[in-house]
């Protein structure tokens, strides 16, 4: 606590840090995602492939893919940032294919009747009516990308696992105390508040 | 090409320093992932059966579910110490938000119908849940257990960190001195095994799935 109180400038600028990458990483794994799982939606076969391809990278072991990601793009936020993006398109990919996949054909048709063309219906009628299940997949990814980028100090990305990793490496307890209850309360709270969003969301769709 | 090769070299050097991480790291995510069974099982089903605390467990384990798995186990280190036993704390309760999760789901999501018949056919109450409820269940539970399994072998790899041993060993000492060969000696076959105990797992959900569920 003590060390907390002296340090509090320190422990910000980590967790400023950690949402800054963390939130990047996210930002571009939905821009890939996106329209991959908009294709996914349309072709079984696109998904099956889509979905074959990022689950294997979504079961290594995340400190595997950052060692992994070193002979190649070295040390660094780059490797941090590209190892998250590799984890998350899973998650996404597949919320907004099924999001999509769940709009009632009836929908679909009633708005091609009224002179739709294809991307005004995906645009105005499938992605507004998917919207729930894609951020339930932007939750469930901003989660497991929070946790990656503790992991992910040790390849220098920085954010709250420098505090801890500082902290284990000097036998510094406060500082593990610190940099791994301020993750669990990062992570717990953007759970909570995306979580509020999708709910919102819900509600807005039925 | 060649840091493979000089990979493959560093495996010959040394086989059985190899062989005693990968078999620590296979110890420690197996008994992780059955101490995280043995309780998240029983747990959701006595919690899908009565309302009591349900609520309550539930969020915890969705709770849980987002807690980073390095904050975990760092929070490992000053509570329990360092080595293998804290480290297997550490993933087992990594393991059970999951399992619990899905059990819960499973066992809730029974047709209430089902239930009325096996009552009608006159099973009594244990019966119906061990021959009925659990069984249908099964895939979701299994799907518990794979997402359990990739978390814990991922988690692994990361119990270098506190002195638990495995395959992170070579990642962690690699990275540390840059040396390439070294750190991947660690990461492919963790890799490797998370891919391929998650084939496993698919393989398991899909013959543990009663024939009657099977739709796709």
């Amino acid at each position: 606590m003590k060390w907390f109180l002296n340090n509090w400038d320190q422990v910000l600028q980590a967790l400023a840090e950690h949402i800054l990458v963390s939130g990047s990483a996210l930002l571009i794994a939905f821009a890939i995602s996106l329209p991959i799982g908009i294709w996914a939606a349309r072709s079984t076969r696109v998904m099956a492939v889509s979905l074959g391809i990022t689950g294997v990278l979504y079961t290594i072991p995340t400190l595997a893919l950052l060692a992994l990601l070193i002979p190649i793009v070295g040390l660094g936020k780059t490797n941090g940032i590209l190892a998250m993006v590799m984890f998350s398109l899973m998650i996404l990919i597949r919320n907004i294919a099924t999001g999509i996949r769940g709009v009632p054909p009836e929908v679909v048709d009633a708005a091609r009747g009224m002179g739709m063309s294809g991307a005004q219906v995906l645009r105005r009628v499938e992605l507004p009516l998917a919207l729930p299940v894609i951020l339930a997949g932007l939750r469930v990814a901003a989660v497991t990308v929070i946790s990656i980028t503790v992991v992910a100090a040790y390849v220098n990305a920085g954010g709250l696992g420098t505090i801890i990793f500082a902290g284990m490496s000097n036998d510094h307890t406060p500082k593990i105390w610190v940099g791994a209850l301020t993750a669990c309360l990062l992570s717990v709270l953007v759970d909570v508040l995306l979580s509020m969003v999708e709910t919102r969301a819900r509600r807005a769709t039925q | 090409m060649n840091l493979l090769a000089q990979t493959w070299d560093l495996l010959m050097a040394n086989p059985a320093r190899f062989g005693a991480a990968l078999w620590t790291h296979v110890l420690l995510s197996a008994l992780a992932l059955l101490a995280g069974a043995v309780i998240a099982v029983p747990l959701g089903v006595r919690l899908a059966l009565s309302n009591r605390n349900a609520l309550l467990a539930i969020n915890l384990a969705n709770v849980g579910r987002t807690l980073p798995s390095l904050a975990v186990l760092a929070l490992a280190m000053p509570l329990l110490g360092t080595g293998f036993v804290p480290s297997l704390f550490a993933l087992a309760l990594l393991a059970l938000p999951p399992i619990l999760l899905n059990t819960y789901t499973g066992v809730r999501g029974v047709d209430a119908d089902v239930i009325d018949a096996a009552r009608g056919m006159g099973m009594r109450e244990a019966e119906i849940t061990r021959r009925v409820r659990l069984q249908l269940a099964l895939p979701l539970i299994f799907s518990g257990l794979r997402t359990a399994a990739a978390q814990v072998i991922s988690g692994a790899t990361l119990a270098a960190y506190i002195g638990g041993g495995g395959l992170g060993e070579f990642i962690t000492s690699g990275v540390a001195m840059m040396a390439i060969p070294q750190l991947l000696l660690g990461a492919i076959p963790a890799t490797l095994l998370a891919i391929g105990v998650d084939a496993l797992f698919g393989r398991l959900q899909k013959t543990m799935t009663p024939k009657g569920l099977l739709t796709t």
